[in-house]
């Protein structure tokens, strides 16, 4: 089926460093800092999930990466080097055409973030246009293969509908075959499946997954659901106030994590395999970007907080092999759950 | 006094789409849309019972008009009554609580507002109420002077919560409470939920999509699809032996923690088909792994499968025999 695809522009990789290096990424408004010095790494063809609650910067995050910061908002620090080049000073035009052959997004509303005049297989066929240098009846071609890819029924009549006409399952698919659309190498996704019913959930996370797997793309996959990046994810970032707290493999994080918060996060969802477990919320509410003062912003809420943690931010350090956490008391944390 | 708190019986809400002069000139039929199509549902003295389903098939509108903001087109809801006392009784919580208290009063006014409309309490205790109100969901008096643009989703969610109990109803129908709340406050409000329930013995009809905090919360379960009722059952049974393939399919689509408990023996094609073209026979059929010729001819109805718990499908036994798989353990997959 992708006989037909030509290969897709490519930029120079460096192929030994990791595809994706976040580093000491700050971004904020002229008054506030929302993400304060985040770094983690992806590795070609790996998944890695962000998760943190509303307001933790997670989608800024992920935004900066893309170059789709809302207007007022911009990245004040840091560098995000893809392939070995940081993107941040790079011609505005040159990371532009980087823009879909080589990283891609994925929103959350696929109602607000498709063309509403357009139908969806001329915008499928756009990116390929452009960047692959396709003509129309070969990009409306390939717009269809896409579709049907993404496990859409009746592609060729369905490239013909207008976004309006479509299911929020079959938007989001429209989306992903957008995104997938010129090969790209990153593929970010801003809660992809939030706005979607849980069966139709099931049915969009194992298309990414077997996209991922099918072309080695890399995911890097934003949410708030713990459970949906165990399903998905092979490593895990945990946000909160704009910092990573804790960095690691999904099956270790996730079963012995080494940071208040995330093991707080644990404990408060609900969680279908253990439904006799008492849920411990997290005592407060996140602390407000506006005025955050020094030291650990999950002091005022951690139940391990001790003098040091007020005044100083613990560094986000290696506590385990593999396993970083910025606290200072991970070791008091205990072992597994 | 009687162990039920609402009684719906054959309960039906059809929305006209409206008929244009030019389609009634040429005689066309209007497209009618049936969100709710003959449901008989109890709601029991001093239980959670949660509604789910996926969007669409008729959960908000159940609920609607379970507090009387909408009445059914054909059915009754027992007990029946009109006017304040009848709205006092079942009160509402909605999804968002951003959009469902009024910014331009404080908290205080919104209570006081309320207790004196209702005649709660005499004047004089107005303010007293309005303490014990937010008292009773965990808050402190000195937000009654506060708007609730200054309050964090979950305190939000709380007052909402304060601005329903302020009538003391008997039944709280509570329609996506905790889904736009983040994940650390949300167990605070479904706690909330649990202790209101058991000191005040309210009834709550609890509306969710996310079925592990319905096995949280919930004594019992009903599950929708496309305007009927599928599948009534106790929590714990209807999650360990679910008799209705579309609550199996619910199950198996839910993201998992453990490791090895993900099945897709009945993961669903496509999607809901829409309530205006609902199928023929079984509505579930078109998506049914077990669905045989009988399914395509036969609307299956509401029956007793063992004690205390029905389902509507034809196959209810045959999916008995088919075991859930066992969560794998909670360890590091080295």
């Amino acid at each position: 089926m992708t006989s037909t695809q030509p290969a897709p522009f490519r930029v120079g990789i460096d192929e030994t460093v990791p595809l994706l290096r976040v580093r000491d990424l700050s971004v904020g408004t002229s008054g506030a800092t929302i993400v304060d010095g985040v770094s983690f790494d992806v590795a070609a063809g790996e998944r890695t999930g962000i998760v943190g609650e509303s307001g933790s910067g997670k989608s800024l995050t992920l935004r900066a990466i893309a170059g789709l910061l809302p207007r007022g908002v911009r990245v004040t620090g840091g560098a995000v080097e893809y392939g070995g080049t940081d993107l941040l000073t790079m011609p505005a035009r040159r990371r532009r055409a980087l823009m879909g052959p080589e990283i891609a997004m994925v929103f959350q509303e696929p109602m607000t973030a498709l063309n509403p005049v357009m139908r969806v297989g001329d915008q499928i066929a756009e990116g390929p246009r452009r960047h692959l240098g396709l003509g129309k009846a070969e990009a409306a071609d390939l717009a269809v293969q896409m579709m049907a890819r993404t496990g859409i029924p009746d592609p060729a009549r369905r490239a013909r509908a207008y976004p309006h006409e479509l299911s929020g399952g079959l938007r989001q698919r429209i989306m992903i075959a957008m995104a997938v659309s010129c090969g790209p190498r990153l593929l970010l996704c801003d809660e992809p499946t939030t706005a979607l019913d849980v069966t139709v959930q099931l049915q969009v996370l194992k298309l990414l997954e077997r996209l991922c797997e099918d072309t080695g793309t890399a995911l890097v996959f934003v949410t708030h659901d713990l459970a949906v990046v165990n399903q998905t994810c092979s490593a895990v970032d945990v946000m909160y106030a704009g910092h990573v707290v804790e960095s690691g493999p999904v099956a270790e994080v996730f079963t012995a994590p080494k940071h208040p918060y995330t093991r707080g996060l644990l404990e408060s969802a609900p969680d279908f395999d253990r439904p006799d477990r008492e849920l411990v919320p997290i005592p407060g509410f996140p602390p407000n970007v506006a005025d955050r003062g020094p030291g650990c912003p999950f002091a005022p809420r951690c139940g391990y907080v001790v003098d040091t943690c007020r005044t100083q931010m613990p560094p986000l350090a290696t506590v385990a092999p593999g396993r970083l956490a910025a606290c200072f008391e991970t070791d008091r944390l205990g072992e597994a759950l | 006094m009687s162990d039920t708190a609402v009684q719906l019986s054959g309960v039906t809400k059809t929305y006209g789409t409206g008929t244009s002069w030019l389609a009634r000139l040429t005689r066309q039929r209007a497209a009618t849309l049936t969100a709710v199509d003959g449901v008989d549902l109890e709601l029991r003295r001093g239980e959670v019972l949660a509604l789910v389903g996926e969007s669409g098939s008729g959960k908000s509108t159940l609920a609607k008009i379970l507090v009387g903001s909408t009445s059914p087109t054909t059915g009754t809801v027992e007990p029946t009554g009109r006017g304040k006392a009848a709205a006092r009784r079942v009160q509402m919580v909605f999804q968002d609580p951003y959009s469902s208290l009024n910014p331009r009063l404080t908290v205080g006014a919104v209570l006081a507002e309320l207790l004196r409309l209702h005649e709660i309490v005499p004047r004089a205790q107005v303010r007293a109420e309005c303490e014990r109100l937010v008292n009773l969901v965990g808050l402190e008096a000195d937000v009654l002077d506060a708007y609730p643009s200054q309050f964090s989703g979950g305190q939000r969610q709380r007052l909402a919560i304060a601005r329903a109990l302020a009538v003391r109803p008997d039944v709280l129908v509570a329609d996506e409470p905790v889904s736009a709340l983040d994940v650390s406050v949300q167990a605070t409000v479904l706690d909330l939920i649990a202790r209101l329930r058991a000191e005040l013995g309210l009834s709550v009809l609890f509306i969710a999509h996310n079925l592990a905090v319905v096995q949280h919360l919930a004594d019992r379960v009903a599950v929708m699809y496309l305007g009927r009722i599928v599948e009534v059952a106790p929590t714990a049974e209807l999650f360990s032996s679910p008799r209705h393939p579309y609550t199996r399919a619910l199950i198996d689509s839910i993201p998992r923690m453990a490791a090895g408990s993900v099945n897709d023996e009945f993961e669903l094609d496509g999607e809901p088909p829409s309530p205006y073209d609902v199928p023929a026979g079984c509505r579930f059929h078109p998506r049914c792994p077990l669905a045989t010729d009988e399914c395509r001819a036969t609307d299956p109805p509401l029956l007793d499968v063992g004690t205390a718990r029905q389902s509507a499908c034809l196959h209810a036994d045959q999916l008995a025999t088919i075991p859930l798989p066992e969560p794998g353990p909670l360890e590091p997959q080295r």
